[in-house]
């Protein structure tokens, strides 16, 4: 296996967990909630995705306990933010502290122990062609998934009707809830399928990157995820290409201390925000009116009844 | 749909909508105490009352926005209880609302589409709204975003979702509100169609000359309360008004020994680059202000007044000094603090959040534009004594009525913070006021009070600039009139020269003086 063919396999999985996370923010930032809280909801997905796969012996049951964990986490957002109307930068601040406090406690007896990773996809023949033979069709079902699900969500907001209705209230919550739609319902489910994919972003460390579990180890994608949101200007097309920047530059990183580059490692790390810094700055110069992001994000809706 | 009248309409014994005792609570607060109105078809049946007087939560309760706390609502003559919008659009009811109800980042379809119940294609539904809007005469391209459209587009946009559901019963809140006089003609033509296609009409509006011109019946509302039905042609609009208020609205009088005196505010060829792109380019504005004079600038809203008003208070600076003269001294490059030092003073148009700190006490607001010129601040120290007096002088010489002494600015009604920032400008005594939309969404008691405030102070000298909507309000107070459309601003006419059908053509970009000006270029 060739050096190139191995730093695109690295990439491709350490990309994934950002595009899973990312496209579930895409979609709840696009109905006018920011949920800073994808950090914890991963987390605490990662927790529960380990323990439920080392309990069962099953990837996909562990799968599963990650979604749950992450619905579960954007539920209390959700509760918060929509039911009692709390600031949602505070909120999803709040609820990545949780997070990270939470993961600890469940993930501490699984600390120390060891599952065999979700397997790869291996199809004879097509799989031993040289060179794009494993990255294309040897991946693990996470990746094919995470593609799937971008795919699904750009036909979803752009093609299907109720993709409309939850682009348009996070555009304008007031006009929607006038003409009968109701907003904090639409919004719940954007928070719910946001904290399931950042749950099963989080439940893809243990599962198919590294076969165990310790705290804090999503060291930071969750903030990279909303990052590549923002990046990616809210079009699910471009968190695919950011998605896959943003893993690269994580494993050049690495592979930039192994050779002995001498740029440090802080400002590797760093590439990803400032990226975003340069895009949002770019879009707002390209941009001749009208807004990138959702016209709603970040506001709080009470309806009057 | 529109080929055909709507079907199942009769103009039978039952009328199409009857309310019974409609009674909506808040709290302990009547929004609505037992209105009882019929609405029939073929009828345009206007909605009048004074801002808070309960007309907005009854078309809410008829389009299933709210639901009614008591009494009930009758559609052709059988008990209605609807669950929400939806189930009044799929009866036909429609509604085009004041403040409107789009996305600005979606395009003109996907807004329609949103107001329908989506049980055609999407493909389907655009050639349909192409084919509404081209037989109302309301053109639309149904691909472009709302934020590029201008106002009027924006209106027909909800007019032709409305129609898009061939409605039976019509609802429009203040539709006229940000048009020019022609684009409200040609909304009336539209209406007066549909009325004859044997629509019922629901028009709220505060404007009542158009009332008396376009309304079958109308039902005033005061204070949540139905204080009558009538028939509008039958009455003045003097008759009218008193019965939105309640009693005789106190006459504004311009005090008789007005003399003009020196120039006070000066523009010389005034133009500004807008600062984002949603604002409008000043181009060569010039125009002279004399002590004593009011000049009213009119235009549809969005052609710069924004622009010329940030120029003028110093939120924006000027390139060149000489293009703004305050008194005498070249001020386009001061401060908005050196500007009210040498005399001005400016009431911007937004009350909360430009006029106003909402969340700041009346004596913390007064102290922000008065901090320069008065004795509120001594050696860097606020003198709370000074800045409450000033709270107290303004409270009783224009009638502000708020719960205590120095409440949160947000606490007070529209009407009441109003008065006191045009208080608080006027006592501060200025040679020159610049004001936008002095008495907008301000109910008649406090407009009469402010626009005779703005009276007595250019008696007293000062010249005042008033950027207004409303044109019988430009009317009634200013000596010449001014029209902006598109960043250029007109040559103004004398008030009493300036008839509606002129100002409606400048309104609209028409320059009335430029056959004259060629005229007098050919000779």
């Amino acid at each position: 296996m060739g050096l190139i063919e191995a730093i695109i396999l690295a990439v491709l999985a350490a990309s994934t967990p950002l595009l899973l996370a990312a496209t579930g923010e895409l979609v709840t930032e696009r109905s006018g909630v920011l949920n800073l809280g994808v950090e914890g909801m991963m987390i605490v997905g990662a927790a529960c995705g380990f323990g439920g796969a080392w309990l069962s012996g099953s990837v996909i049951i562990g799968a599963l306990c990650g979604i749950a964990a992450g619905v579960l986490m954007s539920l209390i957002f959700a509760l918060m933010t929509l039911g009692l109307a709390v600031n949602q930068v505070a909120t999803g601040l709040a609820l990545t502290i949780l997070g990270i406090g939470l993961s600890g406690l469940i993930g501490s007896r699984f600390v120390g122990e060891k599952i065999s990773l979700a397997p790869h996809l291996y199809i004879p023949g097509l799989t031993d062609i040289p060179l794009i033979g494993r990255i294309l069709f040897g991946e693990d079902a996470f990746v094919y998934l995470s593609l799937a699900l971008v795919a699904g969500v750009w036909f979803f907001l752009y093609k299907t009707r109720a993709g409309l209705i939850l682009r348009a209230a996070g555009d304008n919550h007031a006009s929607a809830h006038a003409l009968g739609y109701s907003v904090l319902r639409i919004r719940m489910f954007a928070v719910m399928f946001g904290g399931a994919c950042a749950g099963l972003a989080g439940a893809y460390l243990p599962l198919a990157y590294t076969p165990f579990f310790i705290p804090g180890m999503t060291a930071g994608r969750g903030w990279i995820a909303l990052a590549l949101v923002v990046f990616a200007s809210w079009l699910p097309g471009r968190l695919v290409i950011g998605a896959y920047l943003f893993g690269a530059v994580t494993i050049l990183q690495l592979h930039a201390q192994g050779w002995g580059v001498g740029i440090p490692s802080q400002l590797m790390s760093a590439l990803p925000y400032l990226a975003t810094v340069i895009v949002l700055v770019l879009i707002s110069r390209a941009r001749t009116g009208g807004s990138t992001a959702p016209a709603a994000l970040g506001t709080v809706f009470v309806p009057d009844r | 749909m529109l080929d055909s009248t709507p079907a199942e309409l009769d103009t039978g014994a039952a009328p199409l909508l009857r309310t019974v005792g409609l009674t909506k609570r808040y709290g302990s607060f009547l929004a609505n105490e037992a209105i009882d109105i019929d609405v029939w078809p073929m009828q345009i049946h206007a909605l009048l009352g004074e801002n808070g007087a309960g007309k907005s939560t009854l078309v809410k309760a008829i389009y299933g926005l709210i639901q009614p706390s008591e009494g009930e609502m009758r559609w052709q003559g059988e008990k209605m209880v609807l669950s929400g919008p939806s189930e009044a659009r799929s009866r036909g009811i429609g509604m085009v609302f004041q403040h409107f109800s789009l996305f600005d980042n979606l395009t003109v379809a996907e807004n329609v589409a949103l107001g329908l119940d989506g049980k055609e294609s999407f493909k389907d539904m655009s050639a349909r709204l192409e084919q509404v809007s081209r037989v109302y005469g309301l053109p639309l391209d149904p691909k472009r975003e709302v934020w590029q459209l201008s106002v009027g587009e924006r209106q027909r946009i909800e007019i032709v979702r409305a129609l898009m559901q061939n409605p039976k019963f019509l609802i429009l809140d203040e539709p006229t509100a940000v048009l020019t006089p022609q684009e409200a003609d040609q909304l009336f033509v539209v209406l007066n169609r549909l009325k004859a296609e044997g629509r019922a009409i629901l028009y709220i509006s505060h404007k009542l000359e158009e009332v008396k011109r376009l309304c079958d019946t109308a039902t005033i509302l005061r204070g949540g309360r139905k204080v009558s039905t009538c028939n509008p042609k039958a009455e003045t609009a003097a008759s009218l008004a008193r019965m939105m208020v309640g009693g005789e609205i106190k006459e504004v009088r311009a005090p008789a020994n007005r003399r003009t005196t020196i120039p006070r505010l000066v523009v010389n060829d005034l133009s500004l680059e807008p600062d984002d792109p949603h604002s409008v380019r000043l181009r060569n504005i010039s125009f002279e202000l004399k002590g004593g004079e009011i000049l009213g600038i009119a235009g549809v809203a969005g052609n710069g007044q924004d622009e010329l008003f940030a120029a003028l208070s110093g939120e924006r600076l000027a390139q060149d000094p000489s293009t703004i003269v305050i008194d005498g001294h070249a001020a386009g490059h001061l401060s908005i603090t050196q500007r009210r030092k040498l005399g001005a003073a400016f009431v911007p148009e937004e009350r909360l959040g430009h006029g106003t700190v909402p969340r700041m006490k009346l004596s913390e607001n007064a102290l922000l534009t008065g901090h320069a010129a008065s004795g509120m601040v001594l050696h860097g120290f606020v003198n709370t004594a000074a800045t409450l007096k000033t709270v107290d002088r303004a409270t009783e010489t224009f009638d502000v009525r708020k719960a205590k002494r120095d409440p949160e600015a947000a606490s007070l009604s529209g009407g009441n913070l109003q008065k006191f920032i045009v208080g608080r400008e006027i006592l501060r005594n200025p040679m020159v006021l610049v004001v936008s939309q002095p008495t907008w969404g301000v109910d008649a008691g406090a407009a009469a009070v402010i626009r005779q405030a703005l009276l007595d102070l250019a008696a007293a000298g000062a010249a005042l600039l008033v950027t207004s909507q409303d044109l019988d309000e430009l009317a009634e107070i200013t000596d010449r009139i001014a029209v902006m459309f598109h960043g250029h601003l007109s040559e103004p006419l004398p008030t009493a020269d300036a008839s509606r059908e002129k100002l409606g053509l400048l309104m609209g970009g028409s320059t009335l003086g430029q056959k004259e000006a060629a005229h007098a270029v050919g000779a």
